[in-house]
């Protein structure tokens, strides 16, 4: 049986999670062996390497760890095999937490892969620089001015850092449509997809005001300058350098952040859980739930070509039982879609900050990731970067990405009500 | 030709009787063979999927659509964009750059010192060698927001540029120069060689200056390495991906994305494969069509001789 992952750079914590666990599964199936394959590939490199494999009976593997964000497309190419009988038979399916489960249900109601951790996204904030401008240790922000107004305090007080990190722009992908402009949209009531008409939604007024909240954080200096913003490494300068040296005030950024700075990261910096605070992203005017978070993370999914999707199966439900999720979302960072994962004291005592993130998975959104939602989230990215260089004003900037949704997406358009 | 024991127009069979014909083609067959399997397959393959709309991933059965791909190429904004680009980047880097510095280069060292020749040629020859991302990564960093070039102007009190935000195309084109120059230089240096050194001296007797006798005598005893040359680094400017990639990916705001740029990100990460096969057949065209300039140009040239 073969099982494909994705192996980035030196992280070795995936590997050794899963040669573990093929050890335990091999002593516990003889006559079973495991062969890993890991494919050592940036995100959109790994997927294309995985389309590839699972085009053909002959490559195709048993069990392949997908991207909540391709598993959409992937099962409407044909690729993956449904796994509701599975579940069915499965009891603990009923621990996973509700919006996770629906990251691997495809348009037709099925489920097509199992989630094994995920991400959601919050502010981060250096205290010692917003005790400067005035602002409490406990800083919550409660609605979109709240962070204006910090960011304009801090521009004031202490001139040489940047007060509001945001992403937006091509250069930086999906951290400039996730981190940056979805966070503020779905805070605004306003959404990409309609999904009770299964139709994209074109000119809302959440696409314009989150426009005009970019518009207004890079037109007064309170954030990044746009060259800055646009350089394809700006998001690891931001989180491995700028961040520890004390550059930013506060950044609109993932749960996994703190990955950077442990022992292990690119920038161990042993002070960040005494100098960094954290707190939710509030709604555009605090209206419910008053924050907001977007998710990604990854499933376990099982290709149709597979040759023993019986077995890989099993091997699938050993990574996923309690244990290993614990082991792995301590290891990885990773905010765990296991109940019972998130109430296990070890989770909350392994970093500082995993109780706060992992409180906002009841809240958290995942994207609309069907297969042309890439070329819709790049869409975005236009939109932000032209506002944000001054090349084109909210309403052109909104007016082109509603022009360009229409010519992606065909009919499956939907206008905002209102407009 | 003249040893051939079956002459052509000799009174008998004007072609070696077939059997004669098919033994002497036998050797070639495994090769034959092998370009057919490995070079013809693709190509044909991709000329298929141009007229399609395959995908990698989503709802698509590879279904034939005509000429959809290309209408879509051809009314796309950015399309046309990276088709401009695409040509500045050929023009600047390659016909302007590379080939002009590499005459350049190739003319001085002809009258250099030994040991400046050797250093110089080092130094240029080791740019080529670098690999396309290596260089993509020098060039980042000597000439991003905090490279070095920038330190460099800090240091004599001059502002800080950013020429991969400000200009990028014209960023990408001089690294391309940096790296590809070698190239020119080592195919005119070989070239010069071979100017009989009695012309030039004739031409000196007779009156002609040092520009004179560059554009009136060298240049033109050299004409047809310029075309060979001009053509070749033409074509390998076209299909630059690696060193654009790595500089900018082809941003900002498209400001960089040459054709191959363009079609890699319609390809693999919006998963079009049709779309960007497509793509790869206009770049194919623009190099047929440069090709051919250049091919007539040589044999004008020839002819006014």
């Amino acid at each position: 049986m073969t099982v494909t992952f994705r192996q980035f750079g030196n992280d070795r914590v995936m590997e050794n999670f899963l040669k573990d666990a093929k050890a335990e599964f091999e002593q516990a199936h003889a006559g079973t062996t495991i062969d890993l394959q890991p494919i050592v590939a940036s995100n959109d490199d790994y997927s294309t390497k995985l389309q590839l494999q699972m085009r053909s009976p002959r490559t195709s593997p048993d069990l392949v760890y997908e991207d909540t964000f391709l598993i959409n497309s992937d099962i409407e190419a044909g690729y993956l095999r449904p796994l509701d009988e599975y579940i069915s038979a499965w009891p603990e399916w009923n621990n996973f937490v509700d919006t996770a489960k629906a990251a691997g249900r495809a348009l037709d109601g099925k489920t097509y892969g199992i989630p094994t951790g995920t991400d959601t996204r919050g502010i981060w904030f250096n205290k010692e620089i917003l005790a400067r401008a005035g602002l409490p240790a406990e800083w919550q922000p409660t609605t979109w001015n709240d962070l204006l107004t910090a960011a304009r305090a801090i521009k004031a007080a202490v001139p040489d850092v940047i007060p509001l990190s945001i992403y937006a722009g091509t250069p930086l992908g999906e951290a400039a449509s996730m981190q940056g402009f979805e966070m503020l949209l779905y805070g605004t009531g306003d959404t990409l997809y309609d999904h009770a008409s299964q139709k994209w939604v074109v000119g809302s007024q959440g696409f314009k005001d989150a426009l005009q909240f970019l518009q207004t954080v890079y037109s007064e200096g309170l954030g990044a300058t746009p060259q800055q913003v646009l350089n394809p490494n700006w998001n690891d300068t931001v989180a491995q350098e700028l961040i520890p040296k004390g550059g930013v005030a506060i950044a609109v950024e993932g749960s996994w952040l703190s990955n950077n700075w442990l022992e292990s990261g690119a920038n161990p910096w042993p002070q960040w859980n005494t100098v960094m605070g954290w707190t939710a992203m509030p709604t555009k005017d605090g209206q419910a739930p008053g924050k907001v978070s977007m998710s990604g993370g990854w499933t376990w999914a099982i290709p149709q070509n597979a040759d023993n999707p019986d077995a890989a199966w099993e091997f699938s439900r050993l990574l996923n039982d309690k244990a290993h999720q614990l082991k792995f979302a301590i290891d990885e960072v990773q905010i765990p879609v296991r109940k019972d994962v998130t109430a296990d004291p070890t989770y909350a005592q392994a970093n500082p900050s995993n109780e706060f993130f992992a409180s906002l998975v009841p809240i958290t959104t995942y994207r609309p990731a069907y297969a042309v939602y890439p070329r819709i989230s790049n869409e975005i990215q236009v939109a932000t970067e032209s506002v944000i260089t001054g090349s084109a004003d909210v309403a052109t900037a909104a007016g082109h990405y509603d022009n360009q949704v229409r010519t992606i997406a065909g009919d499956a358009v939907v206008a905002a009500a209102g407009s | 030709m003249s040893t051939l024991t079956v002459g052509p127009g000799r009174g008998g069979t004007r072609r070696a009787p077939a059997p004669v014909a098919l033994m002497r083609g036998l050797p070639l067959a495994p090769a034959v063979f092998l370009l057919g399997a490995f070079l013809a397959w693709p190509v044909v393959y991709c000329v298929w999927a141009a007229f399609t709309d395959m995908a990698l991933t989503g709802a698509s059965g590879a279904d034939f659509v005509g000429f959809e791909n290309f209408t879509r190429a051809f009314t796309s904004a950015e399309f046309h964009q990276s088709v401009f680009l695409t040509v500045v980047f050929t023009v600047l880097s390659a016909i302007i750059g590379q080939n002009v510095l590499g005459m350049v280069l190739a003319l001085l060292m002809r009258s250099g010192h030994r040991v400046v020749r050797a250093v110089v040629s080092a130094i240029v020859i080791g740019a080529w060698v670098l690999p396309e991302v290596v260089a993509g990564y020098l060039w980042m960093a000597l000439l991003g927001d905090g490279g070095s070039l920038n330190e460099m102007l800090g240091a004599v009190g001059l502002p800080p540029q950013n020429w991969l935000y400000t200009a990028p195309i014209l960023a990408v084109s001089i690294a391309n120069v940096w790296r590809g120059t070698a190239f020119s230089m080592l195919v005119y240096s070989a070239a010069l060689s071979e100017v009989p050194k009695e012309i030039e001296e004739a031409a000196t007797v007779d009156g002609a200056g040092p520009a004179r006798r560059l554009f009136s005598v060298t240049l033109p005893m050299v004409r047809r390495s310029i075309a060979t040359n001009l053509m070749l680094i033409t074509l390998q400017t076209l299909s630059v991906f690696g060193l654009i990639w790595t500089m900018t990916r082809g941003g900002p705001s498209n400001q960089s994305a040459t054709l191959p740029i363009y079609a890699y990100v319609q390809a693999f990460q919006f998963s079009d494969l049709g779309y960007g096969t497509a793509l790869a057949l206009v770049l194919l065209l623009i190099g047929g069509v440069f090709s051919l300039i250049y091919l007539r140009a040589l044999r004008l040239g020839e002819s006014m001789t």
